[in-house]
């Protein structure tokens, strides 16, 4: 918790180091299978979509993953715990090319790309899902949180299922 | 002693066996690319709202074999071949788009909207020298050609220009459940959701006929009651087994006779955020989900009000591609529309309840294509094929491997 964090008084640099802060501490826990700690990392009402390219581009509504709460986020986690059925395996995500662009009324927009690496049994390592990060992120509880995070895939073909969160 | 090569003869037990060849067997997937996909059957292609105007193009398959499905100026729908009559190039490379006609690249051979060939550069030489013979024919070089239909705003082609009609090709029962969802009401595309499954295409076929498992493996499903073996459900084939349809009625999240055997049943499970499962009765009739698959390429999902058509592109024997396009009517509501959309969060490559499919499929290529010598058993609910009213049953399997055997010899 930091109450004194106030958006208006950041430096550009600043800024973009609490956002990268903010992404590579969301990496760190997903990689780690510290799923309890996702949903804290967004708003009460936000809205997360793992979203394939080619219906973002298009003005398709459709999102793989949808979820339009923290609740829901949470029940993404239960699920993942007690009720789907998938191979074990290891995530690895790589983000880069962080850029803040735009701040605005207390949110601020930013958009980085990322590849997740997908380790299974039985195979090699290999890229699971490449694309980029577009937030919108807002100052919740003297937190950064991810009012609205939505991961745009380019990978058109998805290697099998999505069986964790990106 | 193992053996491990195939002697291509079906097990004495007839259907109620699969021999595990057939999962992983080249020739054997060489032989259903001829004569499934390219034979005598009616192939899903899309929708006619997908290329709503003259120019509009749709880039799909046919089996391993692209198609393109494009709207010519009189507002006809032709399917032809993606592939040059000249040099065997797949001219077409986009998903979809408007067109006034088809440029190959390599050579420039240009193709109408209707596939037919219109112009060869250097058809009559150049500075007098050169050219194709006298009596080269534009209008015997054309595409290839597929006989189309639409049902309802649906598209369906084959290769087999003499084929009997889609309705005939369903049957009354098949038919019947098919403009059940396709009454004729505009389709809405929401999106598409596409995946490869490292898996023979047939598994995710049988998938679909088999309500056996669904009961066991699918927690979601079992435990809020959307598909259970104690709830009052149909499974109903075509004559000839080659379609299918399971049907069920919702049941509620309680421990019933039927739920002591289940494990995936969980009394106390909840979600935060219920509005992910929050369906409404839409449809005439008291279903709740109707599963139909249709020989040889295509699944439609009603589960609750997610609607969606999953086409399946075969890719080699190990792997196929499923493409999910989601859709709504035109005639729904916004209210509607976020209630399908959140309710896709059941199916697809990160549904809750498909995920389990996706990954169940990869484990059973991973068994069966070490043992092509050994053979799968399908005896749950008898070894014949008759309708029942009940889920505890694999006939929709074996008609699907009696329909399956006679086309292949085999």
């Amino acid at each position: 918790m930091n109450p004194g964090l106030d958006l208006s008084k950041l430096t550009p640099i600043e800024l973009r180091l609490q956002v990268e802060e903010l992404l590579y501490a969301y990496a760190d826990v997903l990689d780690n299978g510290l799923l309890d700690d996702w949903p804290p990392f967004f708003t009460s009402d936000c809205l997360y979509q793992i979203i394939a390219r080619e219906n973002y581009d298009r003005g398709f509504p459709l999102a793989t993953m949808l979820c339009e709460s923290q609740a829901m986020l949470r029940d993404r986690v239960t699920a993942y715990r007690q009720a789907n059925v998938y191979s074990p395996r290891y995530f690895r995500h790589l983000i880069s090319t962080v850029r803040i662009v735009g701040i605005e009324s207390g949110i601020v927009s930013a958009r980085s790309n990322f590849a997740v690496l997908q380790t299974l049994v039985d195979d090699k390592t290999r890229v699971f899902l490449a694309g980029r990060y577009e937030d919108c992120i807002v100052i919740d509880e003297g937190r950064l949180r991810f009012r609205q995070k939505l991961c745009i895939y380019d990978t058109l073909h998805v290697p099998n299922s999505i069986v964790h969160p990106v | 002693m193992i053996s491990t090569a195939p002697d291509y003869r079906w097990p004495e037990a007839g259907s109620s066996r699969i021999p595990y060849w057939i999962y992983s067997d080249p020739a054997i997937y060489a032989r259903e690319q001829e004569r499934l996909f390219s034979g005598s059957s009616w192939n899903y292609i899309g929708f006619e709202s997908e290329i709503p105007a003259p120019g509009d193009f749709k880039r799909t398959f046919v089996g391993e074999r692209s198609v393109v499905a494009a709207r010519d100026r009189d507002g006809h729908i032709h399917v032809f071949l993606n592939t040059c009559a000249h040099r065997g190039v797949q001219f077409c490379r986009h998903s979809h788009g408007n067109a006034k006609s088809f440029v190959c690249p390599y050579h420039q051979w240009v193709y109408d909207l209707k596939g037919n060939l219109v112009g060869v550069p250097f058809r009559k030489g150049v500075q007098g020298q050169g050219g194709m013979p006298e009596d080269f024919d534009l209008a015997s070089h054309g595409l290839v050609k597929l006989k189309a239909e639409t049902v309802n705003g649906a598209i369906f082609a084959t290769f087999d220009q003499r084929m009997v009609p889609f309705r005939d090709y369903l049957g009354d029962s098949m038919y019947h459940y098919f403009t059940r969802v396709f009454d004729g009401r505009g389709i809405r595309v929401l999106g598409y959701a596409r995946q490869i499954i490292p898996c023979n295409w047939k598994l995710m076929f049988e998938n679909i006929k088999d309500p056996y498992h669904a009961s066991l493996l699918h927690v979601f499903l079992v435990t809020f009651g959307l598909f259970r073996a104690d709830q009052k459900s149909d499974v109903k084939l075509d004559p000839t087994g080659r379609h299918a349809v399971l049907v069920s009625r919702k049941g509620e999240q309680k421990a019933t006779e039927g739920t002591a055997e289940m494990r995936s049943f969980k009394a106390d499970y909840k979600l935060e955020d219920p509005r992910l499962l929050d369906p409404v009765k839409e449809f005439p009739d008291d279903a709740t989900v109707v599963m139909q698959t249709l020989f040889p390429n295509v699944i439609v999902q009603q589960q609750s009000n997610t609607l969606a058509t999953r086409q399946i592109i075969p890719r080699g024997p190990d792997r196929f591609e499923l493409v999910w396009t989601y859709f709504a009517y035109t005639t729904d509501d916004e209210a509607m529309v976020r209630r399908r959309l959140r309710q896709a969060n059941l199916m697809g490559p990160a549904g809750l309840v498909s995920v389990d499919d996706g990954e169940v499929l990869e484990f059973t290529q991973d068994g069966v294509k070490a043992n092509p010598t050994m053979n799968g058993i399908l005896e749950m609910g008898g070894r014949d094929r008759a309708d029942t009213a009940h889920m505890v049953t694999e006939a929709a399997i074996r008609g699907f491997y009696d329909y399956y055997r006679e086309v292949m010899g085999l």
